[in-house]
């Protein structure tokens, strides 16, 4: 008999989630429970509002990628009416949406999952200056894909890194470890030197300005971070923004500085991540379900809903085979609630359009264990086409490269080359955090186009900010139906409404962390986390790293501490997990 | 969606207590400092909440911040507290002691979206300062521990400072389904959780408008019951700092205050500091010279949209909604929603999802714009306008109140 894990609460997570895992004798773990804890009622709050004013209360499910949910609900009310809002409309969005990634991206990267790859205290012993060579030597790895050029360090002096050493010294002098008080220093699964090590904590530290400048670019348009304001349907509200030359330009600057970090620092520090730890990679640790799938987001022409060309090509790979994509469709998107705490008045999963939100709360098992035969969480088990999936940053790459799409091609390749490594690294845990890290390059440097054409566009005269549409006479004793398919930070996000009489009639969303962190469906078939876990050896169960790294992976906004329980009850120790993304709960 | 609170509405707006006195006289400040500074000798006599801590000048230095950096800092968030420029010493004194008062903060049915707003402050280096160098005890968002840990964490916190701790709550509670919040090993309620936790805490602050007035989860039809702290808790004291996500300027303010006073600061009657929520939107607004004139957007994109036009007709609750969103502005006063041209949705204001977060203006409500007076007459004026005026429309409206404001010019005491 194995070790029980039981986490509740997860820290460090928008929501509140539990997971419970099974380890056998040799310490792998084979099987794990995810659960949330927490239920709001918002998809039953929707119902009976005027489905102008669903978007702003939908951007509440969740206030870390906060907007999105704002973004998507927008174009599911103006699929439903049939309103297609104009160019300016259009790239304001992007850049907002853009501007959301790339934040969201570097804090995930830097302070919520590096410290699962980099020993911090380990950075106490290099050598100043010969971490000055080493972040040299990743960084001219790299040449910039627009201009050739080799890419210089974030960081180039001696100087620098000497300095961050002292104030590493003074933090671990006052007992403080501060942002740092993480609990496996010295675990020999941290495989960079010394040098890499402090390198990467020196970024780490940058990195805290540069995501409050970042979160700036969302508020230039948005009006705030977090939960901005412009956007309506039809359109956008920030006409005077995008006509005024400073904003513009204040967009520009803080992006060229966001950029400069991004090439200098975050790849290179991901490039040697990658390169360290190879060897894991293409075992395929953390691989998980191996079925990938994009809805596609980010327009790229002003095309009707769903008939132009996106940034992220829609699509699904199957058991990571590249050869084949198939298109998605709506359609084949279910939602079921055999292990969820609701009931539905059919016995079968149900498309988000007749998707149903009735709570049947079940409860604990008598010992306090989650009743995993039965129902056990408040989020649902969605399924495509009879297919559980991975969404995310990785799926959309995965899905943009096996289309051969140029952008998305030209960016893999580039990375993958740069560090010599082949295609078959991404289907792992370093290949869902080099996924991000490819995405985040491919973002900003999309974004400066966006903002080029947004501003051409706006001295040509065109300061059309709004798509007139006669709401009454749209909706009036009709029935309308509607979706917003679109790709937050951490994967595929899909709202669904009918409006009948101009009021909402049916409001479902099927969120990233649904599809990702999802319990079992009908077949007893696991949600990705669940997965992905299924199989990960722990070197040294004490300090279980390794599903640190995997969870954290997703970016699911958790940083759990994981307890490890042997099967009389007894604690053999306590772990933290540092934070992943977003885990919504609607 | 109907509105059924017009009675409270009625004594939102002619309560008294909202006025706010910003000059109280020399001997009113002169007393408050001799308080002030009592309390913060007390106070630095104190030991820090937990052992072998760093001096603040220490902090400032591993931070890489300057002592100009945090005095910006002290004299913005002492205007803030609208308390005079010489009782700034007395705010970098009490950031310095601000580790003597332990501090949990809790997440119920919420989106995080609070705490993300922390951490991405104004100010945001010092704030971030203040974040590590405040003794948080708990706080699930940003502790390391978890699970068993984080459980231990709280109970140990609940003992060593019984009656001490500021208790800060972020998100609705769930009284008519319980079970649509649990938390533990041995899963509590939300109700339970709050209850229990209260009962030990010096005061209570509400941030958000979830944990101050049930927000998002307590809109129509409130499928889970939700509310907000004070109808759960009683016998405490209680601060509610609203808004969607609250500004932590304002949450700062409230710590700060607490430090200087050992007190809660002075309420309104929605128990909103009046420091933050003395003044409605429209009060401070940049497009106010807009409304006074009688100059509207009257659709989105439009002539008025392109000239910063008001946009009371777009649905912009400003009139309605007491907060400081106007002075202080978001992520280091890069702009606000009225600048982006959306206007207020009156997040501030109780059950703001059913009354006020719509595209169009109340006229479409049974409360309708006042007729013959301008709305930049007072407070409780403009109230009982809104809530006795019969159907008229905006537009007349527009045009009396370029008229009305020369006219009530005299009786406006309580303008800016």
């Amino acid at each position: 008999m194995g070790k029980h894990l039981v986490v509740d609460p997860i820290t460090r997570i928008e929501g509140h989630l539990r997971i419970e895992a099974i380890l056998d004798e040799n310490n792998v773990i084979v099987d794990a429970y995810s659960s949330s804890t927490m239920w709001r009622g918002i998809e039953i709050i929707m119902k009976g509002r005027d489905p102008r004013d669903v978007p702003l209360l939908a951007m509440r499910i969740c206030g870390v990628c906060t907007g999105t949910h704002y973004y998507t609900s927008t174009q599911t009310v103006e699929h439903a009416l049939g309103v297609v809002p104009p160019k300016n409309a259009r790239l304001v969005r992007n850049l907002i949406q853009g501007s959301l990634y790339i934040h969201d991206h570097t804090v995930h990267f830097y302070h919520l999952h590096a410290l699962d790859w980099v020993d911090v205290v380990s950075a106490l012993k290099a050598d100043p200056k010969k971490a000055a060579v080493e972040a040299k030597k990743w960084a001219n790895m790299l040449t910039d894909p627009i201009t050739g050029e080799t890419i210089q360090p974030w960081n180039a002096g001696e100087g620098a890194y000497r300095a961050v050493q002292e104030r590493l010294k003074k933090f671990v002098k006052a007992g403080r470890l501060g942002p740092f008080a993480n609990a496996y220093w010295g675990n020999k699964s941290y495989k960079l030197t010394p040098e890499q090590n402090l390198v990467a904590v020196s970024h780490y530290l940058d990195a805290l300005d540069m995501q409050r400048e970042m979160a700036k670019l969302m508020a230039i348009f948005g009006g705030k971070n977090p939960h901005p304001q412009s956007l309506v349907v039809g359109g956008v509200t920030c006409v005077q923004d995008i006509k005024n030359p400073a904003r513009l330009g204040q967009f520009g600057d803080i992006l060229r500085k966001s950029r400069e970090f991004i090439y200098r620092a975050y790849l290179p520090d991901l490039l040697m991540a990658g390169a360290v730890y190879a060897d894991e990679a293409l075992k395929g640790i953390g691989r998980g379900l191996g079925n990938y799938m994009a809805y596609g987001d980010f327009r790229m022409d002003d095309n009707p809903w769903y008939k132009g060309k996106t940034l992220f090509p829609q699509g699904v790979v199957l058991n990571m085979d590249l050869s084949t994509v198939y298109d998605v469709d709506q359609s084949k998107i279910t939602e079921d609630v055999t292990h969820s705490w609701y009931e539905y008045d059919v016995n079968q999963p149900l498309h988000p359009f007749e998707g149903q939100t009735k709570p049947k709360y079940t409860g604990f098992k008598e010992d306090g264990t989650l009743n995993t035969k039965g129902k056990y969480s408040w989020i649902k088990s969605p399924i495509y086409d009879d297919h559980r999936v991975e969404v995310g940053p990785l799926a959309r790459m995965i899905v943009g490269y096996a289309r051969g799409d140029e952008r998305i091609k030209h960016y893999v390749d580039w990375l993958l080359k740069s560090g010599n490594l082949p295609v078959k690294v991404l289907f792992s845990t370093v290949g869902r955090t080099a996924g991000r890290a490819i995405e985040t390059a491919l973002m900003v440097d999309v974004m400066q186009e966006w903002l080029t054409e947004l501003s051409k566009n706006v001295s040509a005269g065109d300061l059309s900010t709004w798509t007139e549409y006669d709401f009454d006479r749209l909706t009036k004793g009709k029935e309308l139906k509607g979706y917003g398919l679109t790709e937050a930070p951490r994967g595929a996000l899909g709202h669904w409404i009918r409006i009948k009489d101009g009021k909402v009639e049916n409001y479902q969303a099927v969120v990233p962390s649904t599809w990702n962190g999802a319990p079992r469906d009908y077949k007893n078939r696991m949600g990705a986390y669940e997965a992905s876990l299924i199989g990960t050896p722990m070197s040294n169960p004490d300090q279980p790293l390794e599903i640190l790294r995997t969870i954290h992976s997703f970016d699911p906004c958790i940083a759990c501490a994981v307890h490890v329980i042997d099967a009389k009850g007894k604690e053999l120790g306590v772990y933290k997990v540092e934070p992943i993304g977003g885990f919504c709960n609607v | 969606m109907n509105i059924t609170d017009r009675e409270h509405l009625r004594a939102l707006f002619t309560k008294p207590t909202n006025y706010i006195n910003t000059n109280r006289g020399d001997a009113y400040y002169r007393e408050l400092y001799k308080k002030m500074e009592r309390r913060l000798a007390e106070l630095r006599a104190q030991k820090p909440v937990r052992e072998a801590e760093m001096k603040f000048e220490e902090y400032l230095k591993v931070w890489e911040l300057t002592r100009r950096d945090f005095l910006k800092w002290v004299s913005a968030t002492t205007a803030m507290l609208m308390l005079p420029p010489q009782f700034e010493p007395l705010v970098a004194q009490a950031a310095e002691v601000m580790n003597r008062i332990p501090i949990i903060w809790i997440n119920i049915q919420d989106c995080a979206g609070n705490t993300e707003a922390l951490l991405r402050s104004y100010s945001p280096t010092v704030d971030e300062l203040i974040l590590e160098y405040l003794s948080v005890e708990y706080h699930e968002v940003i502790m390391a521990a978890a699970g068993d840990q984080a459980e231990q964490n709280l109970e140990k916190a609940v003992k060593d400072f019984d009656g001490k701790y500021l208790l800060f709550v972020e998100g609705s509670i769930p009284v008519g389904m319980p079970e649509a919040f649990t938390i533990g090993r041995h899963p509590k309620t939300g109700v339970e959780h709050v209850k229990h936790l209260a009962e030990h805490a010096a005061a209570v602050i509400a941030v958000g408008s979830c944990a101050a007035f049930g927000g998002v989860p307590a809109a129509h039809p409130n499928p889970t019951g939700a509310v907000g702290v004070m109808d759960v808790v009683k016998g405490k004291p209680i601060i509610n700092i609203p808004a969607c996500p609250a500004n932590p300027a304002n949450i700062t303010g409230v710590v700060i205050h607490y430090i200087l006073t050992g007190e809660i600061p002075e309420l309104d009657s929605l128990l909103r500091p009046k420091f933050a929520f003395g003044y409605r939107i429209h009060d401070n607004c940049e497009r106010r010279a807009h409304f006074d004139a009688g100059e509207f957007v009257e659709e989105w994109g439009d002539f008025g949209a392109k000239n910063n036009f008001c946009l009371y007709k777009m649905g912009c609750k400003g009139p309605f909604t007491f907060n400081n969103c106007s002075i202080v502005r978001y992520n280091e006063g890069t702009n606000w929603p009225i600048g982006v041209g959306r206007g207020c949705i009156g997040c501030s204001e109780p059950n703001f999802w059913d009354v006020y977060a719509t595209e169009r203006p109340i006229a479409d409500s049974p409360i309708q714009p006042p007729a013959g007076r301008g709305v930049e007459s007072t407070v409780d004026q403009f109230g009982l306008g809104v809530l006795t005026a019969t159907a008229v429309g905006i537009g007349i409206h527009a045009v009396a109140s370029a008229l009305a404001g020369k006219k009530d010019k005299e009786e406006n005491k309580e303008e800016v």
